[in-house]
């Protein structure tokens, strides 16, 4: 344990920059709130969107080489970290924009939503650039906490206020989980730095039985986390109870946040006990895809339809990181950006669909969808390819990558084991498209939606789509950021 | 040695208070068991030498946090038995489950001792060693970026708290100070003028 030196740390704030930012943009954002008048209530989105935006902006503007720790050990910035951190904000920012309608219309529409989304990408930041297993666990309730709230925020809801204390309760578990191996792995390798007790899983600390024990306590905690099966109860039900636009947010800045916490702290802090850990995610990915795929064929809403489908998806990413190798590595990441840039398109859907008591919900509510508005059921119709891994959409890429991970390992029973599941999942997408296209509208209302959540709506499942012909330059993105 | 008398009974204490929080039939006995459990864990970090977290972890969770839980509590008139209706058909599993993995810990943590780990006593500490400062020194300088983020998780609770919980009911007629600061005598006091009545 170096001594401190305060001229290193305050030469570090400066990798720290953009969770400053954001910081004081959201202290700034909840005090202009308070000023604003219940008629001005979107503006608080709107500056929220532009801090969201800026931040991006000051990650992306220093692009760093390797890995570089600062503020005593605790922080670390690496192309991984970078390209989570952006992938994070942008989500969030497009999540405010499908939002601020749904939330007007529910009369939920209030600053500390906006607040607290940013507090939980705060978190979500934090998490990625840990370097230490305070600031992973630091950072991971920081996000959780605001999403419980952010859960239970319509609060003349029964519904959402039972997911919001089942997600509570099962959350934390999962902290108390993780933190109970956290302080066995302190235990054995006696430091709380990543990099440290790296080094004493490569100095033969790596396979002793404590180190598992340890680790089968850590994945338990990710695995619910992540929402992978045993660990998946609270996923179909916090997501159908939570208002939608917090759906989106369960559904993709937070699988972002729950990737990075896996990426710091299976390969990076304990890459050498990798035989055991793979083994351990070898059965939570199999049983994902399985039950995740299985179940979701049953579902008749959509929003619980997209919670079975996350967990399969769940499943895909831990097929690439189970491989333990690099490329695999990039695979679970290209997997993983890609999947929340879907699920936010396909959530957007849902919340373009909804009115005024009305949640549009119900996989039958898209029913003619292709007789209302040609456009957007395309744009849907291509979600759902991707989902499924139709080419030339991106989530065929996505697929191929992890698949050609595990058989790069020669695992080819898993390989065939997630094709196989892949085609099952590939019927429930399909069913979709099918009730969009082939059956009769009967809601013939025009579809709600500002010009600008259509715009960005619009361009995301285009990007959807145009990542799929071009995947090279995000490819080589996430190639770039695990070397 | 007598250290060592007093770590084991305060353990032993503190194992048999975790025990009852979870079996305890009535939830205000668990609470009070609760309060035991931190205050035996609170002598034990006080035989380590870590005064100021000992006597924090009694003001605190003690003293506010437990004190409020009892209250809860007490308020809710929670009715055991209706809530243990529903457990009733999963026991079983819940046994069997529980029985399998205190076996796979006990085999981990005492037939393997952890992987053969030595077991290391904490080192004797430097004559005139102060807890609170040594915790003072590396919550500001090292761990100064944990702390901000620690106060950033304070912020969110006070702000979720209030949001979920906050209500503007109509209606209402609370105090304005300022208003009853304001007030003056010309305000609320008439003086009428009457002629005295003449007595018959």
């Amino acid at each position: 344990m170096s001594a401190f030196n305060p001229v290193e740390f305050n030469a570090g704030l400066a990798l720290a920059e953009p969770e400053i930012f954001l910081t004081l943009a959201a202290c700034a954002i909840l005090l202009v709130d308070l000023l604003l008048g219940q008629a001005s209530r979107r503006v608080s989105g709107l500056l929220s969107v532009l801090a969201l935006l800026a931040t991006a902006a000051l990650v992306a503007a220093h692009p760093v080489e390797g890995r570089v720790v600062a503020l005593g050990g605790l922080f670390e910035l690496d192309r991984m970290a970078q390209v989570l951190k952006v992938a994070t904000l942008l989500i969030v920012a497009a999540s405010y924009v499908y939002s601020t309608d749904y939330l007007a219309r529910r009369d939920i529409l209030k600053g500390e939503y906006f607040v607290l989304g940013l507090f939980a990408a705060l978190g979500a930041l934090v998490l990625i650039s840990a370097a230490s297993l305070i600031t992973l666990y630091l950072g991971l309730e920081l996000m959780s906490l605001c999403l419980y709230a952010m859960v239970a925020f319509d609060r003349d809801s029964g519904v959402a206020a039972e997911s919001a204390i089942k997600y509570f309760v099962l959350g934390s578990m999962a902290s108390g989980t993780l933190l109970y191996g956290m302080s066995i792995i302190y235990g054995m390798s006696g430091s709380l730095d990543l990099a440290t007790i790296a080094a004493a899983a490569q100095g033969g600390l790596g396979d002793n039985v404590g180190m598992i024990f340890g680790i089968a306590f850590i994945i338990v905690g990710v695995g619910f986390k992540l929402g992978a099966v045993p660990f998946h109860m609270w996923v179909p039900d916090v997501y159908e109870g939570s208002p939608t636009p917090v759906t989106v947010f369960i559904g993709t800045a937070s699988k972002l946040g729950a990737f990075a916490l896996i990426m710091r702290l299976l390969p990076e802090a304990l890459g050498a006990a990798q035989g055991d850990w793979s083994q351990m995610l070898t059965v939570l990915c199999v049983l994902s895809l399985a039950i995740g795929n299985l179940v979701a064929l049953a579902q008749t809403n959509l929003k619980r339809m997209l919670a079975y489908s996350t967990i399969s998806h769940v499943g895909f990413t831990l097929l690439g990181i189970l491989s333990g190798t690099v490329p695999g590595y990039q695979a679970a990441m290209f997997y993983m950006v890609t999947y929340t840039l879907v699920a936010s398109g396909a959530f957007g859907m849902i919340l373009l669909l909804a009115r005024q008591g009305f949640e549009a919900d119900r996989i039958s509510d898209f029913r003619g969808l292709n007789a209302r508005s040609p456009w957007f059921a395309g744009l849907m119709a291509g979600l759902m390819f991707s989902l499924a891994g139709l080419p030339p959409f991106v989530g065929f890429w996505a697929k191929l990558g992890v698949i050609q991970a595990v058989l790069g390992v020669g695992d080819t029973w898993l390989a065939v084991i997630a094709v196989m599941f892949s085609v099952v999942g590939a019927f429930y997408y399909l069913r979709v498209v099918k009730v969009m296209y082939f059956e009769e509208p009967v809601d013939t209302a025009p579809l709600g939606g500002s010009m600008v959540m259509r715009l960005v709506l619009s361009a995301n499942a285009l990007l959807v789509l145009a990542l799929g012909i071009v995947p090279g330059a995000l490819l080589a993105i996430c190639q770039r950021a695990l070397t | 040695m007598f250290a060592t008398i007093l770590f084991f009974v305060f353990a032993a204490v503190l194992v048999g208070a975790a025990l009852g929080v979870v079996l305890a039939r009535n939830p205000v006995h668990s609470a009070l068991l609760l309060v035991l459990c931190f205050v035996a864990s609170a002598v034990i970090w006080l035989l380590l030498e870590a005064e100021f977290l000992g006597i924090v972890l009694v003001l605190v969770y003690v003293g506010a946090v437990m004190v409020l839980f009892l209250f809860v509590v007490m308020m809710l008139d929670i009715n055991v038995e209706q809530l243990r209706k529903g457990i009733a058909g999963y026991w079983p599993i819940a046994v069997a489950v529980a029985g399998f993995v205190v076996f796979a810990m006990l085999n981990v943590l005492v037939a393997r001792r952890l992987g053969g780990l030595a077991l290391k006593t904490a080192p004797a500490l430097p004559a005139g060693y102060s807890n609170t400062r040594a915790l003072g020194e590396v919550l500001f300088t090292r761990y100064a970026y944990p702390a901000q983020v620690a106060a950033v998780i304070l912020l969110v609770a006070s702000v979720a708290a209030i949001v979920l919980t906050l209500r503007r009911r109509p209606g209402l007629k609370p105090q304005d100070v300022a208003q009853q600061v304001a007030v003056r005598a010309a305000d609320r006091v008439r003086l009428v003028k009457m002629p005295a009545e003449r007595r018959p």
